[in-house]
């Protein structure tokens, strides 16, 4: 691997000063959480070691994480990113096309055989074997399998890969199915969302490449640095939440005052991410700052979990529209007329004994 | 009172043995009630560690049901002052959460005193299902919720369709609420925390936050419903049957109204 740049010679030959080069550092430092004494470490870890290469296949999915990634500010974007990892095949960015793509493919996966990271976006659909996704002329299952197999870890970008998102919404007709479930012998590691942010991408490739490993992943798979924690928690509108301050409908003047949107069915209390943190576009904003609820979209099967607009899912075993509180008022109605029911059948036989006993007392 | 029954000249006769001798001395007490009472005295079932659970976790629940709901369905917006001087909906909150506790460690408590109490105590907790005269007395009960028995049975402890209900209701109910109950907790505790140590692998398993709050919701439907028919049965109970029910939760004694065998 000798014959690699290392990422500051690609840096540097990219017209990037030393003096931003350690302004990068330290950016990726804070971002990962990590303290000062870390910023020397990454420096020395860019300056000598060779580039990882990267491999990027696309399954079913919408190109939208690509997009947030080649939006990152935090590392600085596209020069150094895409500098930065040597990106070896990604079939929407790279300029070859045809055959000569998907011989950079196997050239990479041949030359680099464990020791190369597999970034996959989207999911492969596994149904009439996996015939409804096919990229370079193959269902990209077999893509998948073929470039796991020497990859040192795979990456599942966005909900597609994580968890199955919008494809993988009943009733799920292609059978589209998370990354995980299809290749079970490599660690992998989860950065779900619709798409995740862009810093958060760039920071958990930015780790593997500078400790050499993956970074530390929560009990589902997900990084802990982005995924630890809800947005809920370090939503800056939790004081209203906790005030009991809250939006009733989205045009009332409580909306104005920007208050807690938990009543308008944000799923910021059960949607662990990094948005209230990092926002987007720069740290521009995020979805709660301008208004609207989280939809909670780097959850596991957002899409199955009802309206954007509720907190709570929708039951349909029943046939009928429903969530838990619906069904449970229902219940509770039941119960209490099947009880004044049976009361009353009570008093009256009760009632009627009664009478029968003094009528054969009196016979 | 039955005056005929009041023996002239009685007070001679009362030796030490007489139960209720004040009564009989104040003329209280008929022969008839002496007989009764020689006959068949209470039974001591539910010991004061188990009456305390009952009260404690009644009332723990009736906070966890109230305050629950709210958590689901916030009050309306209230405007106190600004919002660092309110916590409100905090206070429902943390109201919650402290019912939780307590109620968890009652729980607990319960338990240890199935192993220490007396045999009642251990019967919300084991069902005798290989017991082929206990299924026949389950069936026996639900013929007589559906009217279709004359007279009831008397039991001791709980009836078998009691006990039933007891165990998939509190002992399966309340755990599944306790568990599910502390690995939402543990999200606010936050990742390294006890509960989540003890219950962070709840969530994967059922696979997102917002389902276990579908859960941990229809949970607390399930001990709604409990509830009120255990409220109902319990006072139709007191007043049908022929034993003691709401008095016996909190004296801790059954009595009996007659003394046929069964």
């Amino acid at each position: 691997m000798s014959q690699i740049e290392t990422f500051y010679e690609v840096m540097r030959r990219q017209g990037i000063t030393r003096r931003s080069f350690m302004k990068y550092c330290s950016l990726t430092a804070a971002a990962l959480g990590l303290g000062p004494s870390f910023v020397p470490k990454i420096a020395h870890a860019m300056e000598t070691k060779p580039r990882t290469p990267v491999i990027w296949v696309h399954g079913l999915e919408c190109t939208c994480c690509s997009e947030s990634f080649i939006r990152s500010a935090h590392p600085l974007a596209k020069d150094v990113v895409l500098s930065m990892i040597s990106l070896d095949y990604d079939d929407t960015l790279m300029a070859a096309a045809g055959h000569a793509a998907e011989a950079a493919l196997e050239d990479t996966i041949e030359k680099y055989r464990g020791n190369y990271i597999l970034a996959v976006e989207g999911n492969p659909p596994l149904n009439e074997d996996g015939m409804f996704c096919i990229t370079g002329g193959r269902p990209f299952v077999e893509k998948l399998r073929h470039a796991a197999e020497g990859a040192k870890a795979i990456i599942s970008w966005g909900a597609c890969a994580s968890y199955g998102c919008v494809q993988a919404a009943k009733p799920n007709p292609t059978r589209a199915t998370p990354v995980h479930q299809v290749i079970t012998d490599k660690p992998i590691i989860k950065v779900p969302g619709c798409p995740p942010i862009a810093e958060v991408m760039t920071g958990v490739i930015t780790y593997m490449l500078t400790f050499d490993r993956l970074p530390p992943l929560d009990r589902q798979g997900r990084p802990q640095m982005f995924y630890s924690q809800r947005i809920h928690d370090k939503c800056y509108r939790r004081p209203h939440f906790d005030a009991g301050q809250f939006v009733e409908a989205f045009d009332d003047e409580n909306a104005r005052k920007g208050y807690c949107l938990y009543k308008v069915g944000c799923k910021g209390p059960t949607t662990y991410n990094a948005c209230s943190t990092v926002r987007w576009n720069e740290g521009t904003s995020f979805p709660i700052q301008s208004g609207h609820g989280c939809i909670g979209c780097s959850e596991d099967g957002f899409w199955d979990n009802g309206s954007f607009y509720e907190r709570t899912t929708q039951i349909n075993a029943f046939g009928i529209e429903a969530n838990a509180n619906t069904v449970g008022t229902t219940a509770a109605a039941l119960t209490g007329g099947a009880i004044a029911v049976h009361a009353a059948v009570t008093a009256l036989k009760a009632a009627q004994k009664k009478t029968q006993s003094r009528v054969s007392e009196e016979a | 009172m039955n005056i005929q029954t009041r023996k002239p000249g009685a007070v001679a006769e009362v030796d030490e043995d007489t139960p209720l001798v004040t009564a009989v001395l104040t003329g209280d007490a008929t022969a008839e009630d002496l007989e009764s009472v020689r006959r068949h005295a209470s039974v001591y079932v539910y010991e004061t560690p188990v009456r305390l659970w009952h009260w404690i976790n009644a009332a723990a629940i009736l906070v966890l049901i109230v305050t629950g709901w709210l958590i689901a369905n916030p009050p309306p917006t209230m405007q106190i002052g600004e919002a660092a001087n309110q916590f409100v909906f905090g206070y429902i909150r943390f109201a919650h959460f402290a019912a939780a506790m307590i109620m968890t460690a009652g729980f607990f408590g319960r338990i240890y005193w199935a192993f220490m109490g007396n045999h009642h105590s251990k019967q919300m907790f084991r069902l005798p299902i290989l017991n082929r005269h206990w299924w026949s007395e389950v069936f026996f009960e639900i013929r007589w919720y559906l009217l279709l028995e004359k007279e009831p049975k008397k039991y001791i402890g709980h009836n078998p369709l009691a006990q039933l209900a007891m165990f998939f209701f509190m002992t399966l109910g309340l755990s599944f609420m306790i568990v599910s109950g502390f690995a939402l907790y543990a999200e606010g505790s936050g990742q390294g925390s006890l509960p989540d140590i003890l219950l962070g692998w709840v969530i994967p398993l059922v696979g997102s936050s917002q389902t276990l709050h579908g859960l941990h919701q229809l949970g607390m439907w399930a001990i709604v419903v409990f509830v009120m028919i255990h409220i109902y049965v319990a006072v139709r109970e007191d007043i049908m049957s022929r034993q003691s029910i709401v008095s016996t939760m909190i004296s801790g004694h059954r009595t009996f109204k007659d003394d046929r065998r069964d």
